[in-house]
């Protein structure tokens, strides 16, 4: 079984007499160690689905298996579990902590779950990750002490730091130059190649989601194309994957 | 461990803005400073009433002549006489509840000392020891009158500081001798300070004397009611203070029931002014009370339904009302310190609701990487309690500066109180949960979503 199967997916929102249908039967799946983008022009249900996958959110209908569990009726603590302990978080506006170092912002999420590590542990691990992104000699530095490239290395390092199975990235490269985001994404496949991470980059942009295995297109609540990895996998085969719905 | 951590990180947050932190808590500083500063010094003007209080003699009874009445006229409260100073003794001997007890002969007259004259407020015809029911052992000098001297009448005194004063011009007075109503009296000890009393009168402007010498021979020659013939003829037969050589058998044969009856003896009745007692302790007075009363009405023969010849009087509601006084005016300031703790948590819960707002991206961020809601709720709690606490710390030691600088500069009295201390603490530890509940709540009720859009 896949590291994520969805299988029709709504998500609809109720704003006072009107329902709202954002995700109108979302079925997808993404195997362990993919890179995967996720692709739609804003209002086309992206954000929401990602929402979804991250568990920040639950549907409306339909099933969400994640390793192997269906934890589409998880409650909201249940999945505040699940997010601590299998999935990492990239934003767009990096989200770091203000006045607080590096190495406390990537320890932060630590202090949710790891009851069993001691501080020095917490440190340890923190200053390893930091030292991954590249940033060993800026662990003691605040956000506003670094660059926005900077930043979202450390928010990389935040979102690793619980070792989760997936990373969602949502418009990891919206706030960096160009230099910088190819910097970034590098990161991300390096992620991907070295430790086989899952990666789900939500994008509008397609210069970022070139750098993916598989694009999956999302327009009006319905995916378009790239659902499901081709058989055998691998990056040439991604666009002639269809849409069953 | 978890809870060590909240702690630490409700201290990282707090550290991240010093400054609001601090003027935030500065209500709460204030708020305990107040209730700790008017605390101790509430307790230490209650503790002040009391020692003087007590230094006026708190279990002191004082048992006074009834009232005397013709013809439905009255006369007033000890206008008759009718104390002994054998009652003074079988009080002593027979009320378990009483300490000790003095009879007290009262004069007003010119005390002359060299060129110089003064009028004592009190001159005190007792026994020696009324300075134990006073509590007025400790003299400044010499030493007191004795058993004996009461006996022989010995024409000595002890004198208190405005004496020493104003008659010996702050001379040690030992060995003087000084002339009341032209008897003169030797000075053989010096009273310690005692001050004002409650009524304002200044207790050290005493002479104390052997009751018998004040009363034969000062005051005998001017109170009419004095039995002059059995003064005269000998005070053998005065009281048993007056028996030189107790239980030793008497002189003469005893008079026969005819003897008696051929030649009856003038009542030879000595009444002392008044008689003081102290009660073993304050809790012991109204026994005390009770027994002297019981007592009394026993050796005046008085019948049930009659009225007393004798008052008794104690000082214990006087002492009660000063002290309700004190009390009331703790608590009143107590009150108001409150009232300031109080504005000071909702400062707090201001500025945590301000702060929930604030930073309503960091707990989307928080609760996306895995915070549970009860995770946030006792983040936001844990610092608002920190904040107290801190506030409360804080406030302890100013209000124990400023409680020290009152005493200090103005001279009030103060004392520590621990319990203010503990209440301080636990107030405001739990006006920080009390009034950082509903901000916490409030960001732990936050939609991660919304929270990381946020702007």
């Amino acid at each position: 079984m896949d590291l994520i199967e969805l299988r029709d997916i709504h998500k609809t929102y109720h704003l006072g007499e009107v329902d709202l249908p954002v995700l109108k039967g979302i079925s997808l799946s993404i195997a362990r160690g993919e890179l995967v983008a996720l692709m739609g022009a804003s209002g086309s249900g992206k954000s929401t689905l990602m929402h979804v996958l991250g568990c920040l959110d639950h549907a409306s209908g339909g099933e969400y298996w994640l390793d192997g569990r269906e934890i589409s009726g998880l409650s909201a603590k249940e999945r505040a579990r699940v997010r601590n302990r299998t999935i990492g978080f990239v934003f767009q506006s990096f989200n770091l902590l203000a006045r607080t170092s590096a190495l406390e912002n990537v320890m932060m999420p630590l202090s949710y779950a790891a009851d069993h590590l001691t501080e020095r542990q917490m440190q340890q691990q923190a200053t390893e990750l930091l030292q991954r992104v590249g940033l060993a000699d800026r662990i003691h530095h605040q956000p506003s002490q670094l660059s926005g490239g900077q930043q979202q290395r450390v928010a990389i390092a935040r979102s690793l730091v619980n070792t989760p199975q997936i990373l969602l990235a949502d418009e990891p490269t919206g706030n960096l130059d160009s230099r910088t985001s190819e910097e970034i994404l590098r990161m991300f496949q390096d992620l991907n190649r070295r430790e086989s991470l899952t990666i789900v980059l939500v994008t509008h942009d397609p210069e970022v989601a070139r750098h993916a295995q598989r694009i999956i297109h999302i327009k009006d609540g319905l995916i378009e194309d790239g659902a499901f990895a081709p058989v055998g996998g691998g990056r040439s085969a991604v666009a002639s994957a269809g849409e069953p719905a | 461990m978890k809870s060590l951590r909240t702690l630490k990180l409700a201290v990282r947050a707090l550290r991240r803005n010093i400054m609001r932190a601090a003027l935030t808590t500065l209500g709460i500083v204030i708020g305990v400073a107040a209730v700790i500063a008017m605390m101790e010094i509430g307790n230490g003007s209650a503790a002040a009433i009391q020692r003087s209080i007590a230094s006026m003699g708190t279990s002191n009874l004082i048992i006074r002549p009834g009232t005397a009445a013709s013809g439905g006229i009255s006369y007033g409260a000890g206008s008759v006489m009718t104390l002994t100073p054998e009652d003074a003794e079988a009080i002593e001997q027979e009320c378990p509840a009483v300490a000790s007890v003095a009879p007290i002969v009262r004069v007003r007259t010119q005390v002359v000392y060299g060129n110089r004259n003064w009028v004592p407020y009190f001159i005190y015809g007792t026994t020696p020891q009324y300075l134990r029911v006073r509590d007025w052992t400790n003299l400044a000098e010499g030493e007191n009158f004795t058993d004996q001297d009461v006996r022989n009448a010995s024409k000595v005194c002890l004198v208190g500081q405005t004496i020493v004063r104003e008659l010996f011009e702050g001379q040690s007075p030992i060995g003087q001798e000084l002339r009341i109503q032209n008897v003169a009296f030797k000075v053989i000890g010096v009273l310690g300070r005692k001050g004002a009393n409650m009524m304002g009168m200044d207790q050290d402007d005493v002479v104390l004397a052997p009751w018998t010498t004040i009363k034969y021979r000062v005051a005998g020659s001017s109170v009419t009611n004095v039995n002059q013939s059995a003064a005269e003829t000998g005070s053998n037969a005065v009281n048993t203070l007056s028996r030189i050589y107790p239980g030793r058998e008497s002189l003469y044969p005893a008079p026969s029931a005819t003897q008696q009856a051929d030649t009856p003896l003038p009542v030879r009745f000595t009444s002392v002014d008044q008689i003081i007692a102290a009660a073993r302790s304050g809790s012991q007075i109204p026994a005390a009370i009770q027994q002297i009363t019981t007592l009394l009405q026993e050796r005046h023969r008085i019948r049930p339904g009659q009225p007393d010849d004798f008052t008794i009087r104690d000082l214990t509601e006087l002492t009660k009302a000063l002290s309700s006084t004190t009390v009331l005016m703790t608590r009143l300031l107590l009150a108001v310190a409150m009232i300031s703790l109080l504005v000071g948590g909702v400062g707090i819960m201001n500025i945590m609701l301000v702060s929930v707002t604030e930073r309503t991206r960091e707990i989307g961020l928080r609760m996306a990487v895995g915070a549970e809601p009860g995770d946030i709720l006792r983040q936001f709690l844990a610092e608002a309690v920190v904040l107290c606490l801190i506030g409360g710390a804080m406030g302890i030691l100013i209000g124990r500066g400023s409680s020290m600088l009152v005493r200090l500069v103005l001279n009030w009295p103060t004392a520590i109180s621990v319990g203010a201390i503990v209440a301080a603490v636990l107030v405001s530890a739990t006006v920080g949960i009390v009034f950082g509940y509903y901000p916490a709540w409030k960001a732990s009720r936050l939609d991660p979503i919304e929270a990381l859009r946020y702007e």
